[in-house]
């Protein structure tokens, strides 16, 4: 390996720890005013939808919402699983199951 | 409950983690073993950096000869999600053994914040909870990679995407579990409209992080208004 790969390397693992480490390192050392508290709980529930929903209904760069989007029409079932049983491992197993299913149909 | 327990609890919450880290960790290591990194360097980079997407990005650009600057100020901006995620987490690890947080820190993805914000509240100690959790998706995540490397060649090629589809579902399962009542549902839509919207117009992975800013903004604006009426 090329020793430039190497100080690449160094380099994204120093961008990429910065902003995993500080916020955690400065923010627990004081006591955060009530109106950050609020709005740093919405942080988890916001960022897996902003994280999700890309993920399911953008492919290669354009937006389906059509049943030619297998991820979009598996996800109904899986969501309703999530809903009612509570459970990861049982939300992803249906979910992989319609995946290989709907493969199979369409 | 002690630490070793609640580190043990972290360490069964990552099955799914791994379960889904197992594919992208194999397609990572067989896209950057084939390219001028080889196997160390592809092994290296999961070890030393460990973000899935900015690796991957990383070797495509490589691909197209993009200089090792812009690679590492396009990590920087696609990674900077997780200072959203430390703050978060930052609450949760108030009362956690400094010494831990910088590991703590180092294992923040995606993953392992959706997993540990839905259940950290339950352990006592919190951050052995989360080192547990978080050591083992890392592992997961640099093993992989290895096999891409090294075996990618000889693995049998998987012809179903339902692989691909083990981190949605989770993901899936996990906003559910997140969402309490209905400011939640509104705060989770808004961003999940909002990072459609700006997946489109926005380079890197800002959308995500103007998105959710914006949500949990408008979040904390209703409850305060609801809480003024």
């Amino acid at each position: 390996m090329d020793g430039k790969y190497l100080i690449m390397i160094i380099g994204m693992a120093i961008v990429t720890f910065i902003p995993r480490y500080i916020p955690l390192a400065v923010l627990s050392k004081f006591e955060i005013p009530d109106i950050i508290v609020d709005w740093l709980r919405f942080i988890p529930p916001a960022i897996l939808a902003a994280l999700l929903a890309p993920g399911i209904l953008i492919i290669e760069g354009k937006l389906i919402l059509t049943a030619q989007n297998i991820f979009l029409i598996a996800s109904l079932p899986t969501i309703l699983v999530a809903i009612y049983k509570k459970n990861i491992f049982l939300t992803v197993l249906v979910g992989m199951s319609m995946v290989i299913l709907l493969e199979y149909l369409l | 409950m002690s630490r070793r327990q609640d580190f043990k609890s972290g360490i069964k919450q990552a099955v799914p983690i791994i379960m889904g880290y197992l594919p992208i960790g194999i397609a990572y290591g067989l896209l950057a073993g084939k390219a001028e990194l080889g196997i160390i360097g592809t092994v290296l980079m999961s070890i030393f950096v460990y973000a899935g997407s900015s690796q991957l990005i990383c070797i495509n650009m490589l691909g197209q000869n993009t200089g090792i600057f812009t690679i590492v100020m396009m990590t920087f901006v696609v990674n900077l999600r997780h200072l959203l995620m430390s703050a978060s987490l930052s609450l949760n690890l108030k009362n956690t053994d400094r010494r831990i947080l910088p590991i703590a820190g180092f294992f923040i993805t995606d993953e392992t914040f959706a997993v540990g914000s839905s259940s950290i509240e339950k352990y006592n100690h919190k951050g052995y909870f989360f080192l547990g959790l978080g050591l083992v998706s890392y592992l997961g995540w640099s093993l992989s990679s290895w096999l891409g490397a090294g075996l990618g060649n000889i693995l049998p090629e998987l012809n179903s995407s339902a692989l691909d589809f083990v981190l949605p579902a989770m993901f899936i399962a996990l906003l559910v579990l997140q969402l309490k009542n209905r400011l939640d549902i509104l705060v989770a839509v808004i961003a999940g409209l909002l990072s459609l919207l700006f997946v489109q117009i926005l380079p890197g992975n800002w959308n995500i992080i103007v998105a959710t800013v914006i949500a949990a903004t408008v979040g904390v604006g209703i409850e305060k208004w609801m809480g003024n009426i």
